[in-house]
């Protein structure tokens, strides 16, 4: 059958008609939807875990019982899954284990941009990387055939532009039934890591990659075209595309297995053609892999290291260094100089949980004392706060966002869960201003906990604001353990934050409306200034989630006088109309938010009805 | 087999993808290799949206390269500006009159350009450039979200493919209560497009 497929979906097709029995993942751009489709198969147990590395370790257990099982995750995913993901390649399997890290060349959607291939060769696993759809849907079937015949773990590297793009599939398997049943067989001295079984475990993984090194040189995923002898093009993933689109006449050599290289293809490939290039995106992998082999092949020297590739990059970059002649350019129409267009860089939407809090931030952190010039008496910075300051340690989620204009509410952001470990460190070193850490509930149950597991034994005094909007929603709307729904869509046991929160030990524990401005002021302003750990649970669901709708507000513009305090809080639904804040009644939500009204001085936005 | 480069450009919320989508799988069911690869950026909501639909015998790039797109699709008139110097020298570019103000201009002193400003932008690297009242299209068909099908209805107008491959692609991805009013803005569409086009003959 032909289906127009993402990446992500082939994947998961590919899994489920190679058999799986079990799928885990913590959602992350761009690996989310690979989950999210296997989740709609009825025969696979699905779930998502509180985070990857939690993922790895159900899906291991898993293994160990003899069913096929698919963990996947966003590259930095892997970082978290890194101790699990190796323990695996100790251990070894029973039943295929295959881990889908998706990379973000380019950096889309993530705190930076890592080359996920380096993990393969740092925890000894096979590696295979897909160029399109179609092959993420066949390699399905060989990784889990390559995990169970050479009792590893394997790596599927894909990337955005392979999760994300559409590409025609010819869907020709079907379901496999005839697999293991599971069951436990005790084998202690595969499963139990213990110092002197580790040794014998390490001993075995040298010799299956050795094996592995055999098995891939006749692999026929690896393909060479020959075509001009006189430029021969290495590649693999998208960037294989990029390759063959832009070096039309070259011969090429495209790599599916990327991890360990087929060395006698790449060695024949080479005798071959008279000019070897690598092109790959991120790291130079391939080409220090080739090049240990003796072979001088180069890429790099004009291929970004940084940044994802596209066809243009490429030739250009092929361009520079003389591999491809300067085009003869058609006489193009005198051009003036473009003139600059405004940016438009992403934003909370409009309605969201988040602005109120991070618009009191920034309030309070006088970062621009006269911003708060035009709030009334009662609302003006107390005067401690405003001789020491606060610092603002954030964390991954929508609420990054706030780092823009107009909230300026941020002073860090590092990795999944950071945020609590940071304030305490920055507290610890002796900063003299307030600290707060700021956290979604999905970031917090990720891997906030033992941070604040970490403030309360070492009696740091941090507050703790923990957004939540009652669903991941960066990744588009996935539950987490926060929202008692599982990854099917069926009612669980919810856990919930504040229990959490006072189990760990914190005394303080607050819950605040996310609209209620004053609330949330007010609940900020006093725990600061306490010496023992406090935590402010500010809840309110996402409109985008929950698709609230409310009749909109209004700017009376008899009572606006021009102040524009209403932009400050960035809801893209305010602009500004001949001179008077005015709102888009397609965005706003209506009285449910109503933030900006909260922050009108002259009492001027009002539900439109009324 | 004719190669089609595709670049729809816009903002979240406005249907891109759907539109994308909606010609992807027009061109996979009459046979074309397809590839689409959109660029969402973080946001649900709010930013900018990319989407590259290419169409052909056999298409290696999911991402179409700068100055190879046939046709932009400008949802809205600062990012059709753009995203123009990915067009040929003879492509074609259909903006709505759509305009959406980023909060950067509201904040900021970068300016939203005038249509005159977009256009003199475009008319840079095209002589073929259609301004579509979408906005009016979709009040009258009683459906203001039924822009990404007032543009696929303007597209199909310079493409081969028989009308009724691109209504029934439309009634097969929309859910049942858009469908009529959305293949009435498809027409609408079309038609405008189609006027706009033989004018801009008679003018040559």
């Amino acid at each position: 059958m032909i289906k127009l497929l993402s990446g992500n979906e082939a994947l998961a097709l590919g899994a489920y008609h190679a058999g799986i029995k079990v799928a885990t993942a913590y959602p992350g751009t761009p690996s989310t939807e690979i989950l999210e489709t296997i989740a709609s198969f009825d025969d696979v147990y699905t779930e998502w875990s509180t985070n990857e590395k939690v993922a790895t370790e159900v899906g291991l257990g898993a293994a160990y019982s003899g069913v096929r099982v698919l963990v996947s995750m966003k590259q930095v995913g892997l970082n978290v899954a890194s101790d699990p993901f190796f323990a695996a390649s100790t251990t070894g399997i029973v039943g295929g284990l295959v881990v889908v890290s998706c990379g973000d060349p380019g950096i889309h959607s993530s705190q930076g941009e890592q080359d996920n291939r380096h993990y393969a060769k740092f925890a000894k696993v096979p590696m295979l990387e897909p160029t399109d759809s179609q092959e993420a849907y066949d390699l399905m079937d060989w990784v889990f055939n390559i995990s169970e015949e050479f009792d590893t773990p394997v790596l599927l590297r894909s990337t955005t532009r392979i999760s994300h793009c559409k590409t025609v599939v010819n869907v020709n398997r079907e379901r496999k039934t005839d697999l293991r049943q599971p069951s436990f067989t005790r084998s202690p001295e595969k499963f139990v890591m213990i110092p002197a079984y580790a040794r014998l475990r390490h001993q075995i993984m040298e010799e299956r990659i050795v094996k592995l090194r055999t098995y891939v040189e006749d692999s026929p995923l690896n393909e060479m075209l020959l075509a001009d002898r006189k430029l021969g093009v290495i590649s693999s993933g998208v960037a294989h595309q990029y390759a063959r689109e832009v070096f039309r006449d070259a011969s090429h050599l495209k790599l599916v297995t990327t991890y360990p290289i087929p060395a006698k293809l790449i060695r024949r490939f080479t005798q071959e053609v008279e000019r070897i290039i690598v092109v790959e995106e991120l790291d130079p992998f391939l080409e220090d892999e080739i090049r240990a082999l003796g072979i001088p092949v180069t890429g790099k020297e004009f291929i970004p290291l940084t940044g994802e590739l596209n066809p243009e990059i490429v030739e250009n970059a092929a361009i520079q260094a003389g591999i491809l002649p300067v085009p003869l350019k058609p006489s193009l129409k005198s051009r003036e100089a473009e003139p600059q267009l405004p940016q438009r860089p992403p934003l909370l939407c409009a309605g969201c949980p988040h602005t109120a809090t991070e618009f009191t931030l920034r309030g309070l952190g006088i970062y621009n004392p006269c911003s708060v010039g035009d709030l009334p008496e009662e609302r003006k910075i107390p005067s401690q706060l405003k001789k020491a300051g606060l610092v603002v340690a954030g964390d991954i989620g929508c609420y990054t966002l706030g780092v823009y204009a107009p909230l300026f509410a941020l002073d860090t952001t590092a990795c999944m869960g950071a945020s609590i470990g940071q304030a305490l460190g920055l507290e610890k070193a002796g900063v003299q201003n307030k600290i707060i850490a700021v956290i979604g509930d999905s970031t917090f149950l990720h891997s906030g906990m033992t941070g604040l597991v970490d403030v309360v034994y070492n009696q740091g005094s941090t507050t703790v604001i923990i957004l939540d909007n009652e669903t991941t929603a960066m990744t588009g709307h996935q539950s987490h353990p926060g929202t008692g729904i599982s990854a099917k869509g069926i009612e669980t046991r919810a856990v919930q934050l504040e229990t959490i929160a006072q189990g760990i030990g914190v005394q303080d524990v607050n819950v605040v409306n996310a609209f209620d401005l004053p609330a949330i002021e007010s609940a900020i302003s006093r725990c600061v200034e306490t010496d023992e750990p406090s935590v402010i649970i500010v809840r309110g669901a996402c409109p985008l989630h929950v698709k609230v709708s409310g009749t909109p507000l209004e700017v009376d513009s008899e009572k606006c006088d021009g102040c524009y305090a209403c932009l400050r809080i960035g809801c893209p639904a305010i602009s500004v109309a001949d001179d008077k804040g005015w709102i888009d009644s397609s965005l706003c939500i209506g009285s449910s938010c109503s933030t900006c009204a909260q922050v009108c001085p002259q009492e001027a936005i009002e539900d439109s009805k009324k | 087999m004719k190669e089609i480069n595709v670049l729809m450009v816009g903002v979240g919320g406005q249907g891109v993808i759907l539109a994308s989508d909606t010609m992807s799988e027009i061109g996979t069911n009459n046979g074309y290799d397809v590839k689409k690869s959109d660029s969402l950026g973080m946001a649900q909501r709010g930013g900018g949206v990319v989407s590259h639909v290419r169409w052909g015998k056999h298409i290696f790039s999911p991402l179409i390269k700068k100055g190879e797109v046939d046709f932009l699709l400008g949802f809205e008139q600062l990012e059709a500006a753009r995203w123009s110097s990915y067009l040929k020298s003879d492509g074609v570019a259909i903006v709505s009159d759509v305009v959406i103000v980023p909060v950067s201009v509201i904040g900021g002193n970068t300016p939203y350009p005038s249509w005159g400003e977009a256009n003199k932008i475009l008319a840079q690297y095209t002589d073929e450039i259609y301004l579509l009242p979408a906005t009016k299209i979709g009040t009258e068909v009683g459906n203001p979200r039924a822009l990404n099908v007032v543009m696929l209805g303007s597209l199909s107008v310079f493409l081969e493919l028989e009308t009724e491959t691109w209504t029934d692609g439309i009634r097969h991805r929309l859910p049942p209560q858009f469908v009529e009013s959305s293949l009435e803005a498809f027409s609408r569409g079309a038609a405008e497009a189609g006027a706009m086009r033989l004018a801009n003959e008679a003018k040559k």
